[in-house]
């Protein structure tokens, strides 16, 4: 799916699809804990604040992206976060007036945003040094991969602990509920499974890579 | 107006209702510093006196702000403030003792991001206390965090000379540490009721 | 646009750009937030009062509109909206034919685990509150929270008695929450095994609530009725 090794300038589909994977926020950086287990009781509060969060990252990496040139390096992480900011208190008042529900179910985390560190970490390592195309493409990979992170959650943690999806019954009614799922302990549960999950395949992958040079390939 | 008894406000922000295991604020230096007990009480104690400090704060921005009727500038000012105020605290702790300073190192400046200090502002304006109860609750809330953190820190050092396997190791165990100390911390609710 | 100074010592990062892109920043920040601010605060406005609107015609059973009145300091209501809006605020609930059906008052307490904020509506003719809604809780999922959807609690709060005793300043009979099942008298609730906790913070949210605004509503039930009358919503 990646193009290991390439040293000359990746390509544009690179910068999007790391994102998604090789680079996921969450799973492999471990970067904006906070929302990822706080919001994901649910697979419609984990969609909302990863669309949300999306709309942040990318918006600010295009803003930062463009001033680029014009942000001298002593205030520029000043000046990151109150383009941040500004965008999230944006989001809060669209989401308010979308659904006050959603807005009332994301609560206070929607204007936590501001200090995910992901998209401070990416206005820094990424956007105040690259054009605003690659910029915005950054953005939309890893707020992508940030929330199929958090749908995972939300997904596993919503069918464990109420028996839907979406707000979709899937069991029938006598299912009970592993209503610890829904708390905040399932939260970090959940977490320590996927990125178990994700480091045994990481293992798995590099121990065939070993293997296949090894063999000489 | 608020009429919460000012040992419930403490009670709950510290036990009940803890920043890290039950708000999920402040993940991130809570997995990154909690691996040694030293260090762990030392930022505990830095988060707790910014907390005190961007507290006070943040009512004084909330009532000025109603005053000018500026309401959508809370975010931006609030942020601005905690930025500010641990710039200065990194100041005081460099001038005052150099050797707690290396110690801290880079979490210093990484409580910036702490979103347990922005929430604490948050919640406080959302519950509308005054300021004697925003006090007690940033008192709470960062005897909590760092009851959490140093609880947190004392397991991982004994878990060093434990046998763990390989796919384990790392932010899962630590996850699963924290997902068992909430569980643990349920057992408060009700108290103070 | 460089501003270096000559001297022969190590020159200082310059000034002017590093206030110029602050500045330029924050100003452009700040139009961009208060535009958006501009532009939506009538719609949340109306999604605000939209959602009132639905609470309250569910706490009173047979109401079609409503209309708000704030209590002021002398004792009576007068409509909201008007001069004088400081005060805290009731709904009242009309039928079809203009009659008042009751009157929605919020109310909050700590539960379990954080404040409850409830919808009750109180009929003063009949002397009961006919209905309650969980407008805002954080109990726990799945035991706690059995409290805004359980039907047989919900039911409770159908002919809930409140009535006044003979002074009309105090309730007759204090409300109160009880095992499940064994509720005897119209002025107890019934409350629900597993989230006694959260049932008991509901009865004490409407035992404040009740004797600090149903003898109010009863004395002052014409200024509901007469002035303002229902607002076309």
């Amino acid at each position: 799916m990646v193009n290991k090794g390439s040293a000359a300038t990746s390509s544009s589909t690179d910068e999007f699809i790391k994102g998604l994977w090789r680079d996921n926020p969450v799973f492999v950086q471990v970067l904006g804990m906070c929302p990822v287990l706080a919001v994901t009781n649910s697979g419609i509060n984990a969609l909302a604040m990863g669309l949300a969060t999306l709309f942040v990252l990318v918006l600010s990496n295009a803003l930062v992206s463009m001033l680029r040139h014009f942000i001298p390096r002593q205030v520029r992480i000043a000046t990151f976060i109150l383009i941040i900011a500004t965008f999230v208190t944006v989001v809060d008042y669209l989401i308010q007036a979308i659904s006050l529900d959603l807005h009332r179910a994301l609560g206070a985390f929607i204007s936590l945003i501001v200090v995910n560190c992901l998209i401070l970490g990416r206005a820094e390592a990424f956007a105040c040094k690259n054009s605003v195309g690659r910029s915005i493409l950054d953005g939309l990979g890893m707020g992508v991969g940030f929330t199929f992170a958090l749908l995972c959650l939300g997904g596993v943690r919503e069918i464990l602990g109420n028996g839907s999806l979406f707000g979709v019954a899937l069991f029938p009614a006598g299912f009970q509920p592993w209503i610890v799922m829904i708390l905040p302990s399932g939260g970090f549960f959940t977490l320590g499974l996927w990125l178990l999950l994700f480091n045994y395949l990481k293992g798995r992958r590099q121990a065939r890579q070993t293997l296949a040079q090894e063999v000489g390939v | 107006m608020n009429n919460d008894s000012l040992w419930s406000i403490f009670l709950n922000a510290s036990l009940v209702n803890n920043f890290v295991l039950a708000y999920f604020l402040g993940i991130c230096p809570f997995l990154g510093v909690s691996g040694k007990l030293a260090t762990a009480t030392r930022m505990g104690g830095a988060v707790c006196f910014v907390m005190l400090v961007s507290s006070v704060c943040a009512y004084g921005i909330h009532h000025l702000l109603i005053a000018i009727d500026a309401p959508y500038l809370q975010l931006i000012s609030y942020i601005v403030v905690i930025a500010s105020t641990v710039q200065l605290v990194e100041m005081f702790i460099k001038k005052m003792s150099p050797t707690l300073f290396r110690a801290l190192g880079i979490f210093l400046p990484l409580i910036t991001t702490n979103c347990a200090i922005l929430g604490l502002a948050l919640f406080q304006t959302n519950k509308g206390y005054d300021l004697l109860q925003c006090v007690v609750y940033a008192l709470g809330a960062g005897s909590g965090f760092t009851l959490a953190l140093v609880l947190m820190a004392g397991v991982r050092e004994k878990l060093e000379l434990a046998t763990v396997p390989d796919m384990v190791q790392g932010t899962a165990l630590t996850l699963m540490i924290a997902g068992i100390l909430s569980l643990s911390f349920m057992g408060f609710a009700g108290l103070g009721a | 646009m460089q501003t270096a100074s000559h001297s022969s010592a190590p020159p200082r990062p310059a000034s002017w750009p590093m206030y110029r892109a602050l500045v330029g920043v924050g100003v452009a920040c700040g139009l961009l937030i208060v535009s958006v601010y501009v532009l939506t605060l009538p719609v949340i406005a109306r999604n605000e009062a939209e959602a009132l609107q639905r609470a309250v015609l569910q706490v009173l059973p047979g109401a079609v509109a409503k209309a708000s009145f704030v209590f002021a300091a002398d004792g009576t209501f007068h409509p909201a909206g008007g001069a004088g809006t400081g005060g805290e605020m009731v709904h009242a609930g009309y039928d079809a034919a203009g009659q008042l059906v009751g009157v929605a008052v919020e109310g909050q307490g700590m539960g379990y685990q954080d404040v409850i904020r409830i919808l009750y509506g109180y009929a003063p003719q009949q002397q009961v509150i006919v209905g309650m809604q969980v407008l805002a809780s954080k109990e726990t999922p799945g035991l706690g929270d059995k409290i805004e959807k359980d039907a047989a609690f919900l039911a409770n709060f159908q002919s809930l008695d409140v009535r006044l005793a003979a002074d009309g300043e105090n309730l007759q009979h204090t409300i109160e929450a009880v095992k499940q099942g064994t509720k005897t008298a119209p002025w107890q609730i019934d409350g629900i095994t597993g989230a006694t906790i959260s049932s008991k913070a509901i009865a004490s949210i409407l035992r404040q609530g009740s004797a600090q605004w149903v003898p109010r509503l009863h004395a002052r039930q014409a200024d509901l009725v007469s002035a303002g009358g229902p607002d076309g919503e």
